[in-house]
């Protein structure tokens, strides 16, 4: 369409270095496998940041996508990581479609107040499910990829890579969204619900639609996180979770299906630096980095990067 | 039956502690329209200020029967201190944005006191239970109960009358009601409008750190405590109408009878019983059961 855009352009550049890191890296793998896998929630929530709308319970479906994985692995015994990451996915999608019909109707305050509410709720389930490990989870069983054991050296740099990739397709494919009509309609419903009315488009339509893919890429990041920490427990629906990936897409800026993932993989490098160093300021560092955010670059990072002048 | 009795005392002692828990927030939040996510931090400050120079005043022998005025002592300087400092440091920079926006930049203070609290009191926790034992037990009802928290509900009570007549018998209470009515108009008429946003903010201030002075004595002050008491408080003022005072009485009592109701009947749903009230809630009345004064906006 617009013969500058090289969003594609970028983000193949970025997967092959990405690509090209971890195998040269290994140590890098882990945590970068894990702020991909976070970088999808934070996509979502970008998407629906860009409508205006501010959920502080991501976790929901953040916990959700990785007890699916998990679960799917621990009672059914399936390994597949492919198998796992779209059941993760899948899950998420349902609950948000039912979930939607509820939330599409609520803005401001109220849908951030009851997103947390909805996520605490599951919370409080798991904490209080014996079968599901309580407040300790469970262990995910070792992945596999078309029979390929993704654990071992070559085996975790499999699943790096097919972090690369997940995030890789997220992000080309919100993009390609976000230049439909629909996607379009974003920034529309975030600067004059109204006047959307007006055109002749359903706001509430368009809002449980954002909000079913934000969600669906929250499961789809859980999935990933469970494969690959080992381990899930409740605490991924704790309203703290949530609010680091508020923390992360505020930080990052919507300006780019990128700066999620650009501001995932800082996040976790900022925070396991911080944390081996300073593991009592960290946050403080975190709260003033957002402060000056908000006050100095409302549009995020991202915004730095972007030329001057383009309007978003 | 038998059972009903129990239940309902140990609802409204949860309800009183929630009530003063989560009065701050809905006041703060009705006359600035800003919901305070640092409301809990600022709970675990006075719950660590009254540790502090609660053990300092025991360990220096002074009668113990005045440690629950420096227990109140020890809040009021951190709301006088912190509230203050919030409010002209930072919020005020950011009045006339979005709710949305000020809930993120006290999400960025929630975060930078968390820390703040470990820098000053370190990780390790701090224990003050005297004022707790102290008053030793009743027999009521067949059951026994510390009566430290029956002081908790008088407490509550005299905090919320004190509120209401504060706002509809004093002058710079009734003037307040007009500022929360029309800001501009107040401002208009010669009224000292960030004057009386200064002193709300502190006045939430304060109420957030009573309510974790007067949690300390009951439980092992550490690092990380005001976290569930943020989303507790938001159930709280949601429930009852965000910006309302009897909405946030009658939402505490919700939440501490539903919750002491689970804890008896059904321990299992004890933990998210009260988020499916407050979800319930939003979904029947989004606004809450006392819905603000939303028509004056137009």
């Amino acid at each position: 369409m617009n013969p500058r855009d090289r969003t594609l352009v970028t983000l193949v550049a970025a997967l092959v270095v990405l690509l090209a890191v971890g195998a040269l890296l290994p140590p890098w793998q882990f945590l970068a496998t894990v702020a991909l896998a976070k970088g999808c929630a934070v996509l979502g929530l970008m998407l629906l940041l860009r409508t205006g709308l501010v959920s502080f319970g991501q976790g929901l479906y953040f916990c959700l996508g990785a007890y699916s994985a998990g679960g799917l692995g621990q009672f059914l015994g399936v390994t597949d990581a492919l198998v796992l990451l779209a059941a993760g996915c899948l899950v998420a999608a349902v609950v948000a479609v039912v979930l939607g019909f509820l939330l599409a109707n609520y803005r401001n305050i109220f849908f951030a107040m009851l997103s947390l509410a909805l996520s605490m709720i599951l919370y409080g389930l798991l904490v209080k499910s014996q079968a599901l490990g309580s407040t300790d989870g469970f262990n995910v069983a070792p992945p596999t990829l078309a029979g390929w054991a993704l654990s071992g050296h070559d085996g975790r740099f499999f699943l790096y890579a097919l972090a690369c990739v997940v995030a890789f397709a997220g992000a080309l494919t919100l993009d390609r969204y976000f230049k439909t009509p629909l996607g379009r309609l974003a920034a529309a419903i975030r600067d004059n619900e109204l006047r959307v009315e007006y055109m002749g488009a359903s706001v509430r339509q368009a809002i449980h639609v954002k909000y079913v893919i934000a969600c669906a890429l929250a499961g789809l990041g859980g999935a990933l996180t469970g494969l690959t920490v080992g381990h899930i427990d409740p605490e991924m629906a704790y309203w703290t979770t949530s609010g680091e990936f508020v923390f992360v897409a505020i930080l990052a800026g919507t300006g780019s299906v990128a700066a999620p993932f650009l501001g995932s993989v800082l996040f976790e490098i900022v925070r396991s630096v911080a944390y081996q160093h300073s593991p009592n300021t960290w946050q403080l560092a975190l709260g003033t980095a957002m402060l000056l955010v908000i006050m100095f670059l409302p549009r995020g990072l991202w915004s730095i990067f972007a030329t001057r002048g383009k309007v978003a | 039956m038998r059972e009903l009795l129990p239940v309902v005392i140990d609802g409204a002692i949860y309800a009183s502690w929630l009530f003063v828990v989560a009065i701050g927030l809905t006041l703060i939040y009705g006359v600035m329209k800003i919901l305070n996510m640092a409301h809990g931090s600022l709970y675990a400050l006075g719950a660590y200020a009254a540790a502090s120079l609660g053990g300092a005043w025991f360990a220096g022998g002074h009668s113990p029967y005045a440690s629950y005025a420096i227990l109140v002592l020890a809040a009021l300087i951190v709301g006088l201190i912190a509230g203050p400092l919030l409010e002209r440091g930072l919020l005020r920079f950011m009045y006339g944005k979005d709710e949305i926006v000020l809930l993120l930049v006290t999400y960025a203070v929630f975060l930078i006191l968390e820390d703040v609290i470990k820098l000053i009191w370190g990780v390790d926790p701090y224990f003050i239970a005297q004022p707790y034992g102290m008053l030793g037990n009743l027999d009521f009802a067949g059951l026994t109960y510390p009566v430290y928290s029956f002081v908790l509900i008088a407490v509550a009570i005299f905090i919320g009358i004190g509120i209401a007549w504060v706002l509809q018998r004093t002058r710079p209470g009734k003037l307040l009601l007009v500022v929360i009515h029309d800001r501009e108009v107040s401002l208009a008429m010669g009224i000292n409008v960030s004057l009386f946003y200064l002193t709300t903010f502190t006045a939430g201030a304060m109420l957030a750190a009573i309510g974790g002075a007067l949690t300390a004595p009951t439980v092992s002050v550490v690092p990380g405590m005001g976290v569930e008491v943020i989303v507790l408080a938001f159930a709280v003022v949601v429930i009852g109408g965000l910006g309302s005072l009897p909405g946030a009485a009658l939402g505490a009592l919700i939440v501490g009878l539903v919750r002491s109701a689970a804890v008896h009947y059904l321990p299992q749903v004890e933990l998210f019983s009260i988020y499916l009230v407050m979800a319930l809630v939003l979904i029947l009345r989004p606004k809450g059961l006392f819905a603000g004064f939303e028509a004056r906006k137009i």
